[in-house]
């Protein structure tokens, strides 16, 4: 049995990284920590010693881990999956998620490979949430601008909903908007015009 | 006009990124039938890595990681090309208010004298040991950063030894002021608008413009892949010949308020114009009772030959590397560090734009501190170097 690895994941959005730890650990790694802030990063990691550091690329501390490799007085040198030329799908495939991981050296590539692609999956999974939310959110706000116009509509030309509705869509169709924008005029101009 | 060429260049946030970003804005890259998507990003790492895999095609890149990546120092090994120098200077070393009174105390001499004011830190260095306080910090920008080489240089030429007298200390610029008001470090060299930042707020004061110590050092250049400039040259002549004219929009003063306004824009440098407008105008704000000091030196973009790369300005950057034991030395490895920069493809995209520069340092670099640089001996000047690691 190998040794358990220690990681550490450094990720200011706590949601992404508490996704990312729970793959972990499912995957059976015990020794994972997060760092969900970067101040005293070097100090902090220092005292960790991990085997795997995970650090997303919207983090503006990538730069500091990479002062990790010019320390001759450190023991323990991570080095950059980077180093390995021949790995080149994996690390275009890590750097497109959005996640860069750092490496100690003499680690076998194979364990690490795991590791990464683990984080490369669910960088990608919390990619496609995110968007999913954002289209939620955005669905949701249409849909209250689409309510308030039909409304408008209704007040103003004593509108069933169905007929509000229906001129909306009409109006859309024929000038090419989607409903939800012929709905936001609506909206502005019975705003300007109260 | 051939059919329009669609980029991606990535850039940090920086006063000298000017001239990539106003070719693209200010549509010197359409005229040359160039469409450029400019990415911002929040790390040289990630412009590195992002230039080396290909997601970008162009990059504004610290001169020293142009030159490391292309010898496979540090990282993996991808030859870049720097045909196009987007900047010479820029950077200052801002210390905090404590530190400025204690080497001024210290001082033998006039401070703004960059071998009085080395001098004075060596003494802060050794008083400090004798009273057992913690070593002071020193935060740059990258390991591979003319920042790091800038303040080893001066520090060392005063007698303080970078690795062992102090902490040196890896800090994103835009951490770095709050760094400095919050005492995590005590001092830092960075670029514009950084140093203006930490003087408006009061926590800190610019000792030196780096150019005190080094009046001609390439900072940012234009980088791209090796393989990319062989394979794309009619791009690559359009894109230099697109930089150069923006390069001379920059320089020329009439164009300052509008350039400044192009840089200032949420999606480009993203901070207060007039911290921007003082870098470009060399006329720098340097404490917080706004004592303001004005050097033509401080950045250079697209005038006094700038923008042409000059090997001898790669060799002064490399055998900084050969110092602080970051690379070793052979004359085929300093031959490949200056081939990075490439005033022949320079010269080949913009003919007879070589401007006159015998008015600037003969060495290329202008070193404040003996021994005189020479490019091609770089062994005699690191023997003649007392504080080094190789």
């Amino acid at each position: 049995m190998q040794h358990s690895l220690k990681i550490v994941i450094v990720d200011e959005n706590p949601i992404r990284a508490a996704i990312l730890e729970d793959g972990l650990r499912e995957a059976g790694h015990v020794h994972v920590a997060r760092l969900d802030d970067t101040s005293h990063l070097l100090a902090r990691i220092y005292s960790l010693d991990p085997d795997v550091i995970l650090i997303d690329l919207e983090n503006p501390s990538r730069d500091v881990l990479e002062q990790m490799f010019q320390m001759s007085r450190v023991v323990k040198r991570p080095i950059a999956m980077f180093v390995d030329q021949s790995d080149a799908a994996s690390i275009e495939a890590a750097v497109d998620a959005g996640v860069s991981a750092y490496i100690v050296g003499g680690l076998h590539k194979g364990r690490v490979k795991n590791i990464l692609d683990l984080c490369i999956s669910r960088f990608n999974a919390f990619a496609r949430l995110q968007d999913e939310l954002d289209r939620t959110r955005t669905a949701l706000e249409e849909r209250k601008v689409i309510d308030r116009a039909k409304g408008i509509l209704m007040n103003a030309k004593n509108f069933t909903e169905d007929e509000a509705y229906t001129l909306l869509r009409k109006t859309a169709m024929n000038e090419g908007k989607k409903i939800a924008e012929v709905a936001q005029s609506v909206v502005t101009a019975a705003e300007l015009l109260k | 006009m051939s059919a329009e060429v669609k980029l991606r260049a990535g850039f940090i946030p920086l006063a000298d990124a000017a001239a990539m970003i106003v070719a693209v804005d200010k549509g010197f890259a359409a005229a040359e039938g160039l469409d450029i998507e400019l990415v911002r990003e929040v790390s040289w790492s990630n412009v590195r890595d992002k230039l080396n895999i290909g997601l970008f095609d162009a990059a504004h890149l610290l001169a020293p990681v142009a030159i490391a990546s292309s010898l496979g120092i540090g990282h993996v090994k991808v030859p870049i090309v720097a045909p196009f120098n987007l900047g010479l200077n820029g950077n200052a070393i801002t210390v905090s208010p404590a530190l400025y009174s204690a080497l001024a105390d210290a001082a033998a001499g006039d401070i703004s004298d960059p071998m009085v004011s080395a001098r004075a830190l060596a003494r802060v260095v050794a008083a400090r040991r004798h009273q057992g306080v913690e070593p002071l910090t020193f935060g740059m920008t990258f390991p591979f950063s003319t920042h790091n080489y800038q303040l080893r240089f001066w520090m060392a030429a005063g007698g303080v030894d970078p690795d062992e007298d102090i902490r040196l200390v890896v800090l994103p610029p835009p951490y770095m002021v709050e760094s400095l008001a919050n005492r995590q470090v005590d001092a830092f060299c960075v670029g514009a608008p950084w140093n203006s930042v930490a003087v408006d707020l009061g926590v800190g004061r610019i000792l030196h413009f780096v150019s005190d110590i080094l009046p001609r050092a390439a900072e940012k250049v234009l980088a791209v892949r090796g393989r990319w400039a062989q394979e794309n040259p009619d791009v690559l002549g359009r894109l230099l010949r697109a930089l150069a004219g923006a390069a001379a929009h920059v320089a020329d003063p009439a164009n300052r308020d509008e350039v400044t306004a192009l840089l200032a824009a949420p999606s480009r440098i993203a901070v207060d114009r007039d911290a921007i407008r003082r870098a470009l105008d060399g006329r720098l704000k340097i404490a917080p009772d706004g004592t303001t000091r004005v050097s033509e030196r401080y950045l250079i973009v697209g005038r006094a030959g700038a923008s042409r790369p000059d090997p001898a300005q790669a060799a002064w950057l490399f055998a900084q590397m050969v110092r602080w034991g970051q690379a070793p030395l052979s004359s085929e490895i300093l031959a490949a560090a200056k081939a990075v920069f490439r005033p022949d493809l320079y010269d080949a995209a913009l003919p007879g734009e070589t401007e006159a520069t015998a008015s600037e340092p003969a060495d290329g670099d202008g070193v404040f501190a003996a021994p005189v640089f020479d490019g091609n001996d770089v062994a005699s000047y690191l023997a003649a170097s007392k504080i080094r690691r190789a």
